[in-house]
């Protein structure tokens, strides 16, 4: 009995054990070669964006964002706190969601990536050539940006979608009045400007009070359409988890953003309040924050056949369009069966008064079989998110069942089941979301990770698995840890990035306005209390390397690097410095720390980043006078 | 031999110097020599070309990267400017060029044998006064430098390539050397066709 079992277990070893090697292979990237894929994760709450490589699932880089970041004085620094200014005053953390990446033709070009803050509202531009944020604006009339920035076919908008409907504008209102129509929802539409990236809200839409959770937009034949999931159509307000969970349908919100544009030309939208920030991050020199305030306003009844509501079950979650624009994958968090929408019939039926069963605010509310495709039946328990592999299938998260459901378009018949280790959330494949899938690589990005790795005390590591889906069955090769909740993710192929990574900042176009560009110029100079060095680094000192300063000055370090070799940033940072943590400065940069000069004393300051032979040696003193 | 010293040269040799004046022209806009540094710490490679009135860096920043490497061990900072033969090499290539028209205007032997001369007289010279600051920076280190290794001298090579702690050095000419080299040969045969010329006669 004994030896059966050991010789049953041992065969079953075996077995395991080649699979993992043959997995173990196809992961691994040997010394000084590169990953085919960059993962771009959103922090989930750390407010940040990670980057990691594919199919290693090595941890490149975090990018600060919304977040401040010590490590190298993200949103602490003179240059780049103005990133996190808004109306309501400095907000140096947000819970951030998900990721999109900008499109030429619905195709991934390699150029930004934008990422949404739930919290405070916002939506931030991240640029792919230093991979840097360099574009943060605020979404005034609306609470909580969840819905947000799905981008239109060649980047035309981003679309952002209220979270938590709110008096617009903002009021003190009994919270019960939310079912009595006092409690507004809000699509906004931010315009980027093809060439520089610049972010512009244009208009905001008022819809009703629900909330609006995911949306992407539509392609080719759908291309002037961003659909958006709701939930609450219940209206709860009290135990949401009972109350919104009542209706047997929720919507999917149909919106021609190409018509709503038309309508604002037509001068159909009115002049509205709402103050927002708008902060900018020009190349090496401090970020420029501005604040404007008044928007645009469209109400649907003012421009018929802009929105339609398509009804679907139950709570929907995510609304992913495929890669050819035809079907909107509803994913109902109750729901048992995944609805698919076909854009054709809703534009068949959308102005059929047969095909409707009602409007809200004036919105036509459309009959469920009217606009379906199929329904994938029985997938499994809470389906999520939807992404597309460009060979006719679909997978689809499940929540509930913790699993990946692979399913094919148009037979709606399911193919697979995928194991996900645990209470997966979104999905990502690559270019998945793109009309030009590179369908290779999957990860499940998971919620809730137990017991897969060493434990760390209470919290467990946030995790994400990647699975390769080139061949018929899908297979799972590894699994990773991740910075915060992996929220959403866009992969990108490595070949349309990695040559075009910025490696230096060019000295000679440093137009910081306290850059200098050569050690002659090093200075000390004082402007009353002010005190303003104009320091330089390079390997391994600093000029000037000795300062004095009175007690209670205010104290400005203007440090330019003046390195111009790939991956040698200087570090700065001052002994017992309260309230400015490290500094990171790039080669060619220009960064200022600012620093209250304490009681009278002698005070290190030296280099963080191990930069030669001498980095050691890189360190001097500031004498503060009384 | 005095026939062959004052023999016209033919109509396609005349061409041909003419060519290696053209030739020599480009050499203006080209680098003369090249200096490549590898290192398992600059996976891309650092390296500085030598032009016939500058050094640079291969790549923009390369020469300001070397000499900062360079300064740990003393070595003088590497800049054009305190390399006074690159004021006056643009001229001497003239000469050169000069040469190549007068004699394709007075297309005789011993003129193409004196352009010969020059080019291999002005070669030595070259080589010796290259080698003679290559000796220079790498044996001249400040005795203050931060590492100082006993009996180490960091002289890259005059041609080929050598180890210096982990750095491997390679020295060898680029396009301008290799045009020189060229107008050389083609120098060498015009004389050999001219004189299979006379041969052919006798």
């Amino acid at each position: 009995m004994i030896l059966i079992g050991l010789g049953y277990g041992c065969k079953n070893g075996a077995a395991t054990a080649a699979l993992a090697s043959d997995a173990a292979k196809r992961v691994y990237v040997a010394p000084g070669e590169k990953d085919e894929v960059y993962a771009f994760l959103s922090g989930g709450f750390s407010g940040q964006m990670s980057v990691y490589g594919i199919p290693s699932t090595r941890l490149f880089k975090i990018i600060p964002v919304f977040s401040v970041f010590p490590e190298n004085g993200y949103g602490y620094d003179e240059e780049t706190k103005n990133m996190l200014r808004t109306t309501h005053g400095y907000v140096p953390w947000d819970d951030s969601h998900h990721i999109e990446a900008s499109m030429t033709d619905g195709k991934q070009d390699g150029r930004w990536l934008f990422l949404n803050a739930n919290n405070t509202p916002r939506l931030a531009r991240i640029d792919l050539r230093s991979f840097e944020t360099k574009e943060i604006i605020e979404i005034p009339n609306s609470a909580g940006n969840h819905a947000s920035p799905f981008a239109t076919e060649n980047t035309e908008y981003l679309m952002a979608a209220t979270r938590f409907s709110v008096p617009i504008p903002q009021a003190s209102v009994p919270i019960e009045n939310f079912s009595k129509g006092d409690f507004k929802g809000t699509v906004s539409m931010v315009k980027v400007d093809p060439k520089s990236g610049r972010l512009s809200l244009e208009l905001q839409i008022l819809v009703p009070g629900f909330d609006y959770d995911l949306s992407h937009c539509g392609k080719g034949k759908s291309h002037d359409w961003c659909f958006f999931t709701s939930y609450n159509s219940e209206q709860a307000y009290k135990m949401i988890e009972v109350g919104a969970s009542k209706n047997d349908k929720d919507y999917i919100l149909a919106f021609n953003w190409v018509r709503a544009k038309q309508c604002l030309d037509q001068g159909k939208a009115s002049n509205f309040g709402g103050e927002y920030y708008r902060n900018y991050l020009p190349e090496n020199q401090p970020a420029i924050s501005e604040k404007l305030s008044g928007v645009k306003m469209l109400q649907p009844k003012d421009c018929p056949g802009v929105m339609y509501y398509m009804p679907t079950p139950k709570s929907p979650h995510g609304t992913d369009v495929d890669p050819t624009g035809e079907y909107i994958v509803g994913g109902g968090k109750l729901a048992t069966v995944i609805p698919v929408h076909s854009f054709s019939k809703l534009m068949e039926v959308k102005d059929k008064p047969e095909h409707r069963s009602g409007t809200i605010m004036d919105i036509p509310i459309l009959k469920y079989e009217s606009t379906l495709a199929g329904e994938v039946k029985k997938p499994c328990l809470g389906p999520l998110h939807t992404e597309f592999d460009g060979k006719g299938y679909a997978y689809t998260s499940c929540f509930v069942s913790s699993e990946v459901v692979k399913w094919e378009l148009g037979t709606w018949e399911v193919e697979q089941h995928l194991p996900a280790y645990y209470s997966v959330g979104h999905l990502s494949i690559v270019g998945g979301s793109s009309k030009d899938p590179y369908g290779k690589y999957l990860i499940a990005l998971n919620k809730i990770t137990k017991d897969r790795y060493l434990p760390v005390g209470m919290e467990l590591p946030q995790s994400a698995q990647l699975y390769d889906i080139s061949g018929g069955k899908a297979e799972l090769l590894s699994d990773f840890p991740t910075v915060g909740e992996p929220h959403y993710s866009q992969m990108i192929p490595a070949k349309l990035l990695m040559d075009k990574a910025a490696k230096i900042y060019p000295l000679e176009e440093n137009k910081h306005p306290y850059a200098i560009k050569n050690e002659k110029d090093a200075r000390v100079v004082r402007e009353g209390n002010t005190v303003r060095v104009y320091m330089t680094q390079i390997r391994s000192h600093f000029k000037p390397d000795t300062i004095e300063v009175r007690s209670g000055d205010t104290v400005f370090f203007h440090v330019t690097n003046l390195e111009q070799d790939f991956d040698i940033p200087h570090g700065f940072a001052v002994g017992g410095a309260p309230e400015m943590p490290n500094l990171l400065i790039m080669p060619g940069q220009t960064r200022t720390f600012k620093w209250k000069a304490p009681k009278p004393g002698i005070y290190p300051f030296y280099c963080t980043d191990f930069c030669s032979a001498l980095h050691q040696e890189m360190q001097q003193y500031i004498r503060v006078l009384p | 031999m005095q026939e062959l010293l004052l023999k016209k040269i033919s109509k396609m040799n005349r061409l041909l110097i003419l060519g290696v004046g053209l030739l020599l022209v480009s050499v203006y806009f080209l680098p003369i020599w090249h200096i490549s540094l590898d290192a398992p710490q600059y996976p891309e490679g650092l390296g500085m070309r030598i032009w016939i009135d500058k050094i640079t860096g291969s790549s923009p920043y390369d020469l300001q990267n070397i000499n900062l490497l360079n300064h740990y061990i003393g070595m003088h900072e590497i800049v054009s400017e305190s390399v006074p033969e690159l004021l006056f090499m643009p001229y001497v290539l003239g000469f050169l060029i000069f040469g190549a028209f007068v004699t394709f205007l007075h297309p005789k032997v011993y003129l193409v044998i004196l352009g010969i001369l020059n080019i291999i007289i002005l070669g030595i010279l070259g080589m010796y006064d290259f080698w003679r600051w290559e000796y220079n920076y790498g044996h001249n280190l400040n005795p203050d430098a931060p590492i100082v290794v006993p009996g180490m001298a960091y002289q890259p090579p005059l041609l080929g390539c050598k180890e210096m702690l982990n750095i491997t050095a390679c020295s060898f000419p680029s396009w301008g050397g290799i045009i020189l080299f060229v107008s050389l040969g083609i120098l060498v045969f015009v004389i050999w066709s001219e004189k299979r010329r006379i041969d052919v006669t006798k």
